[in-house]
């Protein structure tokens, strides 16, 4: 019976995919993505524990994960309106060249 | 026997979509190689008991946010640069790699604890906790659900 460690390795596996995806991809979308993929890391751990462990209230792990899932349709759904925002005034999706606020 | 087969091939399917998002060429095939983790991820909550969040899952997540994700591919391919790294990919190995030494250290060295866990079916239940103990957080969602429509219509929208 896979126990409470192999979740959490897979969590912090996607957990880590996800970051190195996040810092080093061009594409906006795919940086949405990828940040998709660390809240859901973060839910299965979440879940894991919940699972696994006492709780001081019954389910509390997953209506914390049901309330990632809720941030994270908002997040996607701002995020995807302001790539349409950029893209419809600068013709690109790419972060290195939509880098106007650094130095 | 079979959970144990079951946890493995989820996990390998929901790691290796996730490295192919990361890796593949094609920002549409990266979209699609993102659907096929979040669902092999709805089954791993099958498989820790949460049918309702599984269901919550597939529904919220592949039906709704990975279709959105898709049509940000669509509206806004770049067709020359399409799915490749920044220049600093080399350096980002570094902290990627130090945060997974450091989460296997501290999940790998703590007693968690761990119990026997409750097969009860979850949807009564959850619907119990979200509306007693989780009422505040679940109207701020809601009033957060409407901010967002509002603003992403008011971003978006043409001049």
């Amino acid at each position: 019976m896979p126990g409470l460690l192999d979740y959490l390795f897979l969590s912090g596996a996607l957990f880590t995919i996800g970051l190195y995806g996040a810092l080093t991809k061009r594409n906006i979308v795919v940086v949405l993505m990828c940040i998709e993929i660390m809240l859901n890391a973060v839910n299965i751990a979440l879940v894991a524990f919940n699972n696994f462990t006492p709780t001081a209230t019954p389910l509390a792990g997953q209506a914390f994960a049901v309330f990632i899932i809720t941030v994270a349709a908002v997040e996607v759904a701002i995020g995807l309106a302001l790539v349409i925002a950029i893209y419809r005034n600068r013709e690109t999706v790419d972060l290195t060249k939509v880098d106007a606020m650094r130095w | 026997m079979v959970p144990v087969i079951a946890f493995w091939s989820l996990a390998v399917l929901t790691v290796g979509a996730a490295v192919m998002v990361v890796a593949s060429r094609n920002v549409f095939h990266a979209a699609l190689f993102l659907v096929a983790s979040l669902s092999s991820v709805a089954g791993i909550y099958l498989l820790l008991n949460a049918d309702f969040l599984a269901a919550v899952q597939l529904l919220l997540y592949v039906g709704a946010i990975a279709v959105m994700l898709i049509f940000g591919v669509m509206f806004t391919r770049d067709i020359v640069h399409q799915n490749v790294s920044n220049r600093w990919w080399h350096l980002a190995l570094l902290p990627a790699g130090l945060l997974f030494a450091l989460l296997a250290a501290a999940f790998g060295g703590t007693d968690w604890g761990v119990r026997e866990p409750s097969t009860a079916p979850t949807a009564g239940p959850l619907g119990d906790v979200l509306f007693t103990t989780y009422l505040l957080p679940l109207e701020v969602a809601s009033v957060l659900l409407l901010a967002a429509i509002i603003g992403a219509i008011v971003i978006a929208k043409e001049r």
